[in-house]
């Protein structure tokens, strides 16, 4: 297969992956975790504090209103990159896990009650199961699960069989942490709708692989973490429909989100402000705005054909290991494995691979109920982006077959 | 591969591939379960105390090697101590794999259980190698010395 990407020179953009882990080039395939930076996210940073810092919203000087013109900016370019019909409907928070939390509450507390139902999936993260828990034993609401099949993929019967008029949220992931794989989401926000129920689309796993449009997708809300698209820890984004925003009340309080406030009766700013108390990250903001216009820059479908390519690469690599066990053989796949080895618990498997300079993932991946369902604790994951290589694949199927002699 | 091989030394892998003292007990008085929130590692530590001492030990687990190995080795050492030498034991374990004597000699009175020292260098897998004897001494912990140990925590 031919791409038309340059990895080399991408390579060359993030400065972090020419690391040496004790003598040995790291191979980082623990981009599920978090991805790295290029250099154009460090230096739109560093740009900004060095010569636009100021709080915003706030100040009428000259920093104040470029720091302002930053962040505005910043939540066009995450719109465009969205699609969202308009850039007010897109809320800077700390990540994934916030934004979640924030639905939860800003929706789930007020609009739902006793003997409504949530819809969640069995390979959901934590950050998307604890809130809807809390909502769940504060207003008398329940959970309901869609199982997964042996191969990873939604038991779409099942979900078609819980969906009733009680069914008031769906909420699962764009794309699995641990499965990898790709739901088919825009179906599943069909039928949602067509029984009432709003769609949240978790897509922390999806927006660093392919493109989303949150339009054709016609999901209510959509969140994602801006570190694990390229950019840095600490912001992230939710999306929300107009209207839905409109009609939700504050997630929390503070400065920034009122039209005035008095002891006696307080308004709110309209969205997006009112879901954004206090200063925010501002120099997050203006980073994520740079990982995506340096995404921007590169032919997002051939990295996406590329990334393909090389998690069918590993994939057959891994799958010739004698007692390698791959979960999630999904038809549709971002580019990660999770795996157990015969006889090597994944935790061993991440020491020993760490000693060879590569980077993965042990553990549960903060999906325990799937690790359950599957019978098992603990995986190891390997992740990957179009920053890493065939060599690179290589280099772990060497390294596990050397784990397997020594603890043979 | 040295620091590799020093956590991972022969007597190491042996105890993971072979735990001793495996399975439950028939006629055990009392049980503690340990698990490790952050990689979802479950251990349960089954005893048989009779006139103040451990007549009997046998645990569960799915962990690492570290976790494992060490869980055996526990089973290996404790069996026919009395509680305060259990405590005594866990303590000066304790104190050899976290910075109180990490840089010392594991001393005679540990015996295999000195195997561990490599994991002083990984300090992300020192959880591993208590969870078990946590398990057990969040349980048993019944005196005051053992209830400290066990709140100031690993
Ligand atoms: C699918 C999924 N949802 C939610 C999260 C939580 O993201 P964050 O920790 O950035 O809030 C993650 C990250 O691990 C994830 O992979």
């Amino acid at each position: 297969m031919t791409t038309t990407i340059d990895v080399a020179s991408i390579r060359r953009d993030f400065p972090i992956l020419h690391t040496r882990v004790g003598g040995r080039p790291l191979v980082y395939l623990d981009n599920a975790a978090t991805t790295q930076k290029p250099v154009a996210v460090l230096s739109a940073l560093e740009k900004h504090y060095k010569e636009s810092n100021a709080n915003i919203h706030r100040g009428v000087h000259y920093l104040a209103e470029r720091a302002t013109d930053a962040y505005e900016l910043a939540r066009k370019t995450v719109a465009g990159f969205l699609n969202a019909a308009r850039s007010e409907e897109i809320i800077f928070v700390r990540g994934t896990t916030e934004g979640i939390n924030l639905i939860a509450q800003s929706y789930g507390f007020p609009f739902l009650g006793e003997g409504d139902e949530i819809l969640l999936t069995t390979m959901e993260h934590h950050a998307n199961i604890v809130p809807w828990q809390l909502v769940c034993e504060r207003n008398g609401a329940k959970l309901r699960i869609i199982p997964v099949t042996d191969s990873g993929e939604l038991d779409m019967e099942a979900f078609t069989a819980l969906l009733s008029e009680r069914t008031k949220i769906v909420s699962l992931a764009h794309a699995s942490n641990a499965l990898g794989t790709v739901n088919p989401v825009k179906a599943m926000v069909d039928k949602a709708h067509a029984c009432g129920a709003i769609v949240l689309l978790d897509g922390a796993q999806a927006v660093g692989h392919f493109p989303v449009d949150v339009q054709d997708l016609d999901c209510d809300f959509y969140v994602f973490s801006g570190h694990k698209l390229f950019s840095t820890t600490g912001a992230g984004v939710v999306y929300g429909k107009y209207d839905r925003l409109q009609s939700m009340p504050p997630f929390q309080g503070g400065g920034d989100m009122i039209n005035k406030v008095t002891f006696e009766k307080t308004t709110y700013k309209r969205p997006p402000g009112r879901f954004e108390a206090g200063t925010p990250n501002i120099g997050g903001a203006v980073a994520l705005g740079a990982a995506i216009e340096y995404l921007g820059g590169l032919d997002r479908l051939a990295l996406l054909e590329y990334e393909h390519d090389l998690l069918q690469y590993a994939t057959g690599l891994l799958s010739e290991i004698e007692g390698l066990k791959i979960y999630g053989r999904a038809s549709e796949k971002v580019s990660l494995i999770s795996f157990t080895l015969e006889g090597v618990h994944p935790h061993d498997i991440a020491t020993v691979l760490d000693a060879d300079g590569i980077a993965i993932r042990a553990g549960h991946h903060c999906t325990q109920p799937l690790h359950r369902h599957y019978g098992i604790s603990a995986t190891a994951r390997a992740s990957f982006a179009y920053y890493n290589t065939r060599e690179e694949a290589e280099k772990l199927t060497a390294s596990l077959k050397k784990i397997k002699l020594l603890f043979g | 591969m040295s620091e590799l091989t020093e956590l991972y030394q022969e007597i190491i892998l042996d105890h993971n591939k072979y735990p001793r003292n495996y399975g439950s007990l028939v006629d055990f008085t009392a049980k503690g379960e340990g698990n490790n929130p952050l990689c979802g590692d479950e251990v349960t530590v089954y005893w048989k105390l009779g006139s103040g001492a451990i007549e009997a030990i046998s645990f569960q687990a799915r962990g690492c090697a570290i976790s494992q190995a060490s869980a055996s080795m526990m089973t290996r050492i404790l069996k026919g101590k009395s509680v305060a030498e259990a405590q005594e034991l866990f303590q000066l374990l304790r104190r050899h794999l976290t910075q109180a004597d990490g840089d010392k000699e594991f001393p005679e009175k540990l015996g295999d259980l000195a195997a561990l020292a490599g994991v002083r260098k990984y300090p992300a897998r020192i959880k591993c190698a208590t969870l078990a004897w946590h398990a057990l001494f969040d349980k048993m912990g019944g005196s005051a010395q053992g209830r400290e140990l066990l709140i100031r925590g690993d």
